[in-house]
């Protein structure tokens, strides 16, 4: 119902180019994003590069359009988050707001998006709640979500022998959830979970943890958490000689500047699934290397910084498309939903209804630390998910845009 | 803490002075809505120097530097958050409740830390404060990380619109205001009195036949409260009640408003609050040099401005303010 | 829920003493300090974290190994510690101790904001050295030489201090200085020089927890700032009047810490500060504390 009043309007709009008003060719960009804290790598100063580099390559400047842009840091609280996107709304009249790691702060923004009607392009968040029961008009969610990460390396790992799971659980909502849809993929494959063991958020020690795991005599231990939890039980695990007994560890949410940080005698032979890596192709390595020589620390993209340069690439072609800029946040989502994407790093998908980009995910290994070659050779591509498999079916979906 | 200058001036003069600076106060925050400034930013403010205010009453007043503050601050905001969404109450009784929730902390925790006194109180408020942290973050009914999104404002007092900006800027200033005269009627009591004697001379209090403790005590609830009210209220203009409130660094922001706007002075925790928040609106953007920059603050308060601006400016005019 | 092996409780008892590790080091360093100046030095988890990122400059830059870094870290930041001391610290002397509380909390927000601004967040790697890899399967578990190490080290460390400031004439003076500074000084010591000395000593120790840290969790800017409020309350507990009693704390606190993280792991890490709220209401002046 909805969209076509949307609809009806957009038409209108159109028909009506520029007869009243002189278009209007202004756009302001915000970057939300944790500079500082634990995702500063994934996100942080990159993601206001990829931002930068997409507003340069959509050549909008050229057509005439003035592109403005400010970042600000989240530092992961969604208070944060709430009063910084609800200021640039008011006052600095920001029409698209992208990034926003954490899936706290991406749920709360999500709100003000919605209550003032700018568009929100997620890249970074885990919640798949976001294209679910959170879902809104105003909202696309690009790169990957829990149902991905879930689906993309449960499944994989089980069908490639790994049937048997003792989980390492991050105590709290993201943690729980990877958990919760991790387990249904393994039994629905025919694998089985032998327990888990819920530690602390930020626990420095996992000691304790890895031995219980060790004791469960499970195939694979699974990192139901993120970040420094993640770095850390990998790195304890080769050290209480977990990895060289035979168990093998699969971490659910892993970035390519995680592995960076750990390197690879820690982290070679673990399995996980990205939507980007820099060097799986052409276009995303001509992306990259540009990427890393503005970068100060030389960083190769991380899939969440190549997602804001699509989600930007995008949203900036359908404002092209509509010749001027409306300032309505739901009209301009709808007119993204109504155009496929097709950007160099993601590939060719579409907006579904729900607000959710698809596009193939892969199942990444990372490599011995012999077989890297130059510097971020890291990956090995084990399995490509194409695009209508690697997010929740839209029947499954539960966000209530989707009843008509 | 015993550096802040309380020198006792003839009562009339001084309450008359100070009279008209809460008034003056109250016009020149009355009016920054009109003068342009952002509403949502000072009703922030706002809560924050009340926040400030309570913490200000145990720190200048009864000597006691509590590092844990934020407990009460998060405790108020989650109990009002869940009222209002959860129960759907009304936010004049959420706001309440809040309070209420902040102050029963206060006294559970009060009992256990005004057995010790100077450091220890101040690094057992903070062991406290990390254990309640660790609690909501676990805990179902604060949603952990994600926090209680989408709080609903509704009618305050059943007809005042709290979702149109300048009807919930009033009804802030209005609470904040409450609050403040509540502590300055306090520290001006015979109550108020007593405290300041036991910060200056606990000993000496107790022989005089104080029970100390009690007092004590009662000012920490009080503080507690106070600071739970804050909370609460900063929740209702938000909307949305996260772990941020009942984090470490937050209890350290609030030493840091009150140090920089004066330890013990009246009007010091407003006027810090207000530089403080301005501080990280306007910085925001440098993200990790916030941090930094705080820190220097600190140093720098520590070292040579031990006053506060408040203080100081009281100095200058050998006044109490 | 109780009916575990043996062999896991001695897994877990032997976990739990290597963290009480380095809750013996870092409190036994608080309590030096607390001793001498009166201060509590809330810069303590930020220089924890400086020993650990000294430790991979030495290896990374200078290609200076860990066994080197071991004493060359803990003199560096010892003598920066020294430098603040004399800078900043000393201008405290007579004021409220709550003041040194609150510089030392500005400089641990100015040390890590400024390794966060310059490292990131999510930490650099330092590996195991090359003489203590791999461990030994005891039968109930296997335990990496790394962190048999770890113990035995800091046990040596924490004795050694105790033997120095108890038992040793250079001590004498010190638990002299602590009672009566003006009575020692009239003896002819340098006691602000002992003072700086002793605040080195104290963060040097810190810098130290952090070396043997270092090879196994990240080496991250915000590694010691929810630890050093874990010790706090270790120091509460134990109180801080004597150095063995803050060693003792330290290591039975990990011990029972690694048991919860058995039992009830959702408990792990309030179970000291609900000791801590226990303790205060049994003694308030902590274990080991004087009245």
């Amino acid at each position: 119902m909805k969209t076509s009043v949307s609809t009806l309007a957009l038409v209108a709009a159109l028909a009506l180019p520029g007869a009243a008003f002189a278009q209007d060719k202004n756009v302001k960009i915000g970057v939300l994003d944790d500079m500082s804290g634990l995702y500063a790598d994934v996100g942080g100063q990159g993601s206001i590069l990829a931002a930068q580099m997409a507003i340069e390559d959509s050549g909008m400047a050229a057509k005439g359009w003035k592109i403005d842009m400010i970042s600000a840091d989240h530092q992961n609280k969604p208070d944060v988050g709430v009063n910084i996107s609800r200021q640039w709304a008011d006052q600095e009249k920001v029409d698209g707001i992208f990034g926003v790691l954490t899936s706290s702060v991406a749920l709360a923004v999500n709100g003000v998006a919605k209550e003032k009607n700018v568009v929100y392009m997620n890249s970074g968040a885990a919640t798949s709640d976001l294209t679910n029961a959170a879902c809104s008009p105003n909202t696309v969610h690009w790169t990957y979500d829990t149902y991905l990460l879930a689906n993309g390396t449960g499944k994989a790992v089980v069908k490639a022998g790994g049937d048997s799971w003792f989980f390492l659980t991050a105590d709290y909502a993201f943690g729980q959830a990877l958990e919760r849809d991790t387990t249904a993929v393994i039994t629905a494959n025919g694998g089985k979970v032998l327990g888990s063991v819920r530690h602390p958020l930020n626990s420095s020690d996992f000691s304790s943890f890895l031995l219980q795991a060790q004791a469960s005599k499970a195939k694979i231990i699974g990192l139901a958490n993120a970040g420094g939890d993640t770095m850390n039980a990998i790195k304890q695990a080769s050290e209480f000689g977990i990895t060289g007994s035979g168990q093998k560890l699969a971490a659910l949410l892993l970035f390519s500047s995680d592995v960076h940080s750990l390197g690879l005698k820690m982290t070679q032979g673990l399995q996980f699934t990205e939507t980007f890596y820099w060097d799986l192709n052409d276009g995303t390595r001509a992306f990259s290397k540009r990427f890393s020589d503005r970068m100060k620390n030389k960083n190769e993209p991380t899939m969440v910084q190549a997602g804001i340069y699509a989600s930007i690439i995008h949203y900036l072609k359908a404002l092209d498309a509509m010749g001027s800029n409306p300032h309505d946040g739901v009209k301009v989502v709808d007119k993204m939903k109504s155009m496929p994407t097709d950007d160099p790093l993601f590939g060719k998908g579409e907006i579904q209804p729900n607000g959710r980009t698809i596009h193939p995910g892969y199942l990444f290994e990372v490599k011995k630390p012999e077989e890297s070659k130059y510097p971020w050779d890291y990956y090995k591509l084990i399995a490509t998910i194409p695009a209508n498999e690697a997010f929740t079916p839209l029947a499954q979906s539960t966000c209530p845009l989707l009843k008509k | 803490m015993t550096d802040a200058p309380m020198k006792t001036h003839a009562a009339a003069p001084q309450m008359r002075d100070e009279t008209v600076v809460i008034m003056a106060m109250v016009a020149v925050l009355a009016a920054l809505p009109a003068l342009g400034v952002y509403p949502y930013f000072v009703m922030q403010a706002l809560c924050f120097a009340l926040f400030a205010c309570a913490f200000n009453l145990l720190i200048g007043f009864v000597g006691l530097l509590s590092f844990g503050h934020a407990m009460f601050l998060g405790t108020a905001g989650y109990a009002s958050a869940h009222a209002a969404k959860v129960w759907g109450l009304p936010p004049e009784l959420c706001i309440l409740f809040g309070a209420l929730s902040a102050g029963v902390l206060g006294l559970l925790v009060g009992l256990i830390a005004i057995r010790r006194q100077g450091i220890y109180f101040s690094m057992t408020t903070l062991a406290l404060a990390q254990m309640i942290y660790f609690f909501y973050l676990q805990a179902k009914f604060t949603h952990g990380e994600d926090g209680i999104q989408g709080v609903p404002q509704g009618y305050f007092l059943g007809f005042l619109d709290l979702s149109k900006p300048l009807v919930l800027f009033y009804v802030v200033l209005a609470i904040f205001m409450a609050g403040f005269l509540l502590i300055y009627r306090t520290i001006n009591s015979p109550f108020g009195e007593i405290l300041k004697a036991i910060r200056e001379n606990e000993p000496r209090a107790i022989s005089l036949g104080y029970r100390t403790a009690r007092y004590k005590l009662a000012a920490f609830v009080l503080s507690a409260g106070l600071a739970g009210l804050a909370g609460a209220t900063k929740v209702i203009v938000s909307q949305n009640a996260s772990l941020t409130d009942v984090r470490w660094e937050m209890s350290g922001e609030v030493v840091l408003m009150t140090l920089v706007g004066g330890l013990g002075t009246i009007f010091g925790p407003v006027v810090g609050a207000f530089i403080i928040i301005a501080m990280q609106q306007y910085l925001a953007e440098f993200g990790q040099w916030v941090l930094v920059i705080q820190g220097v603050i600190f140093v720098t308060c520590v070292l040579a401005f031990r006053r506060g601006i408040v203080g100081e400016i009281a100095q200058a005019l050998r006044r109490n303010l | 829920m109780f009916n575990i092996s043996t062999q896991a409780l001695f897994a877990q008892l032997l976990v739990g003493l290597i963290n009480g590790s380095f809750y013996a080091l870092l409190s036994l360093g608080l309590a030096v300090i607390f001793g001498m100046l009166n201060i509590i030095n809330f810069a303590h988890g930020a220089v924890y974290m400086m020993g650990a990122f000294c430790a991979y400059f030495l290896l990374n830059v200078f290609d200076i190994n860990y066994w080197v870094a071991l004493i060359l870290a803990p003199l560096l930041i010892g003598g920066l510690g020294m430098a603040l001391e004399r800078t900043m610290l000393q201008r405290l002397a007579g004021l409220d101790h709550l003041y040194g509380l609150l510089l030392t909390f500005g400089l641990a927000l100015i040390i890590q904001g400024v390794f966060q601004n310059y490292f990131g967040s999510s930490g650099l790697p330092y590996a195991i050295p090359q003489q203590l890899t791999g461990g030994q399967n005891l039968g109930f578990m296997f335990l990496p030489n790394y962190r048999a190490w770890v113990v035995v080290f800091s046990l040596t460390v924490c004795l050694a201090t105790w033997f120095a400031i108890e038992k040793t004439k250079l001590g004498a003076y010190l638990r002299a200085a602590t009672e009566n500074p003006a009575l020692v000084r009239a003896f002819g010591v340098n006691v602000p020089r002992m003072i700086t000395l002793t605040y080195g000593f104290g963060v040097g120790l810190a810098a130290l927890a952090g070396v043997l840290s270092a090879p196994i969790n990240q080496v991250r800017p915000l590694m010691g700032a929810d630890l050093i409020i874990v010790v706090f309350a270790v120091v509460v507990i134990g109180g801080m009047g004597s150095i063995m009693g803050s060693i003792v704390t330290g290591f039975a606190l990990g011990i029972l810490e690694g048991l919860t993280k058995y039992f009830y792991p959702e408990a792990s890490n309030t179970v000291v500060f609900v000791i801590m709220a226990l303790v205060l209401m049994v003694k308030p002046n902590g274990l080991f504390g004087r009245a």
